[in-house]
C-alpha cells in the first residue's frame, strides 16, 4: 500500500503557497513539519468552544478542557507503546523533557565517578543538558564515536559501558546524518551493565512506528511540532518507577499535594512533573496529530520517506563535486533526509539559491557542532522529507542545485590547479 | 535567476567570489588578524604591511560563503595604499550601509558598494560584516600594542 500524497497534500494549506513566485517545495520538515487543517482546526475549535485551565475548575468547560487534556495523553502513551499514561510527561519541547529527565533523575543520583555516555552524533539538546548535570554532580561524560560513513562504533560499545556508567543517552536518528540507530541492541548491552537508557525520539516519533517496551529504553523524549502538532508541546515517556522516585524538575501550581509556608509534597505522577497551567490548547491540537498519523499509518509513512530517500540519494549522485553524509546505500538503517555539500560553495549559498527556486532546506551546523568537527566541516546543507513530499519535489531539489551549480560557477579555489 | 538573487549577488560580488583579488598571506606583515562566524562556519585572516601609518599591501586566506569571501576580496583591494585614517573612514562607511545610513561623499567605497544589496537579506549582513569587523579589530590591537 502506497500512500495517497495527493490527497495528503490537500489537508496542509500551506502546500498550496508559493515562494517567490514558485511552488513551495518544503524540505525542512526535520526542523519543523507543516500542520494539517485537523490540527489548525483543532486549536481554534479549543478555543472557540471549551477553553478553561484545567484540573482545577469545577464548571463544564474545565471539566470538558481537562477530559481533552488527559485523553491526549492516554492516545500519546498508545502511540509509542507506554503502558500507561501515568509516564506520560507533557513538556515544552523535547529538550525541556530531556533537561527534566537529567535534573530531575540525575542531580540526586548522580556524584564523581559515575558516567553518562553519549554519541558523537547528538544534538545539543542530548548533549548539553548532560554537561550541566555532569558540571553540577562532578560526573564525566564518554562518547561512542562514529564510523566516518555516521553509524556508531558498536565495536567499541563493551569498552564504553562500564559500572561506572549510569546512564546512555542516545539518539534515535540523527538529525544530520539520518542513520537510524540499533536501540534495542543498545539497550540490551547497556541494562547488562546496569545503567539506564534515554532516548532522544525528536527525529524518530514522527516517521517511525515506536513501541517503547519493544525499544526497552528507561525513557524516551520527542516534540510535536516535528510530527504534525503545534510547537510548545513536548513529550517525556519514563518508566513509572523511575518517575515516582524523581524529584520534581519546576515548583508551582499543579504540581503539589499540600502546600505549607516553608515545604510541600508532591502530587502523584505525571502531574508532579506538569508545574503551573500547561499548554492546553496546543496539547490538545497535539492529539490530532497524532491521530492523523495514526489514520496513515507510521509504517507506510517510514515506506514513502525511505523511497523518496532512495530516489534523492540516487538523484544527488549525478551532481558534480557532491559530497554526501551519512550511511552508504539506501537501507533501513537510514531515516528520510540527505545531508550533503557540494564543492567550492557553501551551504547558505546553496540555500539562499534554492530558497529563490522555491525549495525550502536547512543550511548550516544542525545544532550538532561536535559532529560538524566530526565531518570535518562547518556546515551542510539538508533536505528531509515527510509523508507529504513527492518524487517531482525532490527533483526540484535536484534541478535547483544544478541551478546553483551554474550560478556560482566552479570557484577558482576548487578548480585543479594547472 | 531570479531578481531577489541578483540584487545580493551581485556580478561584481560574484566576481570576486570566484576569482579574489588579494588573496594569499604575507608571512612578515606587522598585522595578521582571523575572524570567524562560529554559526555559518566562514573564516578570514587577513594581512595586513604597514609603510608609515599606509596599508601597503593587504592579503588574506579564507573560507565560507560567498558574501563573506567577496567582501574580503573587496574590502582588501579597496583599503591597499589608504592611509590608516582613511581605511578607518571606509569601514565606518561600510558600517553606515549596512545599517543603511548614506555613506560621506568623499569616501570610496569601490566595489565595495556592491555589498548594499546585502541588507534585504538581513541574515547574511554578518557574513559580509566579518571582513571589515577582522581588519578593525587587527589594526586596533595593532595600535595598542605599538603605543
Amino acid at each position: 500500500m502506497t500512500l495517497n500524497v495527493e490527497r495528503i497534500r490537500r489537508d496542509f494549506p500551506i502546500l498550496a503557497r508559493t515562494v517567490h513566485g514558485k511552488p513551495l517545495v518544503y524540505l525542512d520538515n526535520a526542523a519543523t513539519s507543516q500542520k494539517p487543517r485537523q490540527v489548525i482546526d483543532a486549536l481554534a475549535a479549543y478555543y472557540s468552544r471549551f477553553n478553561a485551565n484545567i484540573h482545577r475548575g469545577i464548571h463544564a468547560l474545565a471539566e470538558e478542557a481537562t477530559a481533552a487534556y488527559e485523553a491526549v495523553r492516554e492516545r500519546t502513551a498508545r502511540f509509542i507503546g507506554a503502558p500507561s499514561s501515568r509516564s506520560i510527561v507533557f513538556t515544552r519541547n523535547a529538550t525541556e523533557a530531556i533537561n527534566l529527565f537529567a535534573n530531575g533523575w540525575g542531580r540526586a543520583r548522580l556524584g564523581p565517578g559515575d558516567q553518562i555516555l553519549l554519541s558523537e552524533m547528538e544534538h545539543h539538546s542530548n548533549l548539553v543538558p548532560w554537561q550541566l548535570l555532569a558540571q553540577a554532580t562532578g560526573a564525566s561524560l564518554a562518547f561512542i564515536p562514529i564510523t566516518d560513513d555516521g553509524r556508531l562504533q558498536l565495536d567499541r560499545l563493551d569498552a564504553l559501558l562500564t559500572p561506572r556508567t549510569k546512564l546512555l543517552a542516545v539518539t534515535h536518528m540523527s538529525n544530520v546524518l539520518g542513520t537510524i540507530n540499533p536501540i534495542a541492541q543498545l539497550v540490551e548491552r547497556a541494562h547488562r551493565q546496569g545503567a539506564l537508557v534515554l532516548v532522544d525520539a525528536a527525529q524518530s516519533a514522527p516517521h517511525l512506528a515506536l513501541d517503547v517496551q519493544r525499544l526497552g529504553c528507561d525513557a524516551l523524549a520527542f516534540s510535536s511540532h516535528k510530527m504534525l502538532g503545534p510547537t510548545g508541546v513536548g513529550v517525556l515517556y519514563a518508566r513509572e518507577d523511575l518517575l515516582e522516585a524523581m524529584e520534581p524538575f519546576l515548583g508551582g501550581g499543579e504540581m503539589i499535594s499540600d502546600v505549607q509556608l516553608t515545604s510541600a509534597t508532591w502530587n502523584e505522577i505525571p502531574w508532579k512533573f506538569e508545574a503551573g497551567t500547561p499548554n492546553i490548547a496546543d496539547v490538545i491540537a497535539f492529539g490530532e496529530a497524532l491521530g492523523y498519523l495514526e489514520r496513515v499509518g507510521m509504517a507506510q509513512v517510514h515506506a514513502h520517506e525511505q523511497a523518496l530517500t532512495a530516489h534523492a540519494l540516487t538523484r544527488l549522485r549525478e551532481l558534480d563535486g557532491i559530497t554526501l553524509y551519512g550511511p552508504d546505500g539506501n537501507g533501513a538503517e537510514r531515516g528520510g533526509l540527505v545531508s550533503f555539500n557540494l564543492e567550492g560553495l557553501h551551504p547558505h549559498d546553496v540555500g539562499t539559491v534554492l530558497d529563490a527556486e522555491g525549495v525550502a532546506i536547512r543550511a548550516g551546523h544542525h545544532c550538532a557542532k561536535p559532529l560538524m568537527r566530526r565531518l570535518g566541516v562547518a556546515a551542510t546543507a539538508r533536505a528531509s522529507f515527510y509523508l507529504y513530499n513527492t518524487r517531482e519535489e525532490v527533483d526540484r531539489l535536484i534541478d535547483a542545485l544544478h541551478a546553483a551549480q551554474a550560478f556560482f560557477g566552479r570557484p577558482a579555489h576548487v578548480r585543479p590547479s594547472r | 535567476m531570479v531578481e531577489q538573487l541578483d540584487e545580493l549577488y551581485r556580478e561584481v560580488i560574484l566576481d570576486h567570489f570566484k576569482n579574489p583579488t588579494h588573496s594569499g598571506e604575507l608571512p612578515d606583515a606587522q598585522v595578521h588578524a582571523s575572524g570567524a562566524n562560529p554559526l555559518c562556519g566562514d573564516e578570514l585572516t587577513f594581512h595586513i604591511r604597514l609603510q608609515g601609518d599606509r596599508l601597503a599591501q593587504i592579503r588574506f586566506r579564507g573560507k565560507g560563503c560567498a558574501i563573506s569571501q567577496a567582501a574580503a576580496s573587496m574590502l582588501a583591494a579597496a583599503l591597499e595604499g589608504k592611509t590608516l585614517r582613511e581605511a578607518g573612514r571606509v569601514v565606518e562607511a561600510m558600517k553606515a550601509l549596512m545599517r543603511s545610513e548614506e555613506p560621506g561623499d568623499s569616501v570610496d567605497l569601490g566595489d565595495l558598494e556592491a555589498l548594499a544589496g546585502v541588507r534585504k537579506f538581513p541574515v547574511r549582513v554578518k557574513c559580509a560584516a566579518l571582513s571589515w569587523n577582522v581588519v578593525e579589530q587587527g589594526l586596533e590591537a595593532h595600535a595598542h600594542g605599538a603605543h
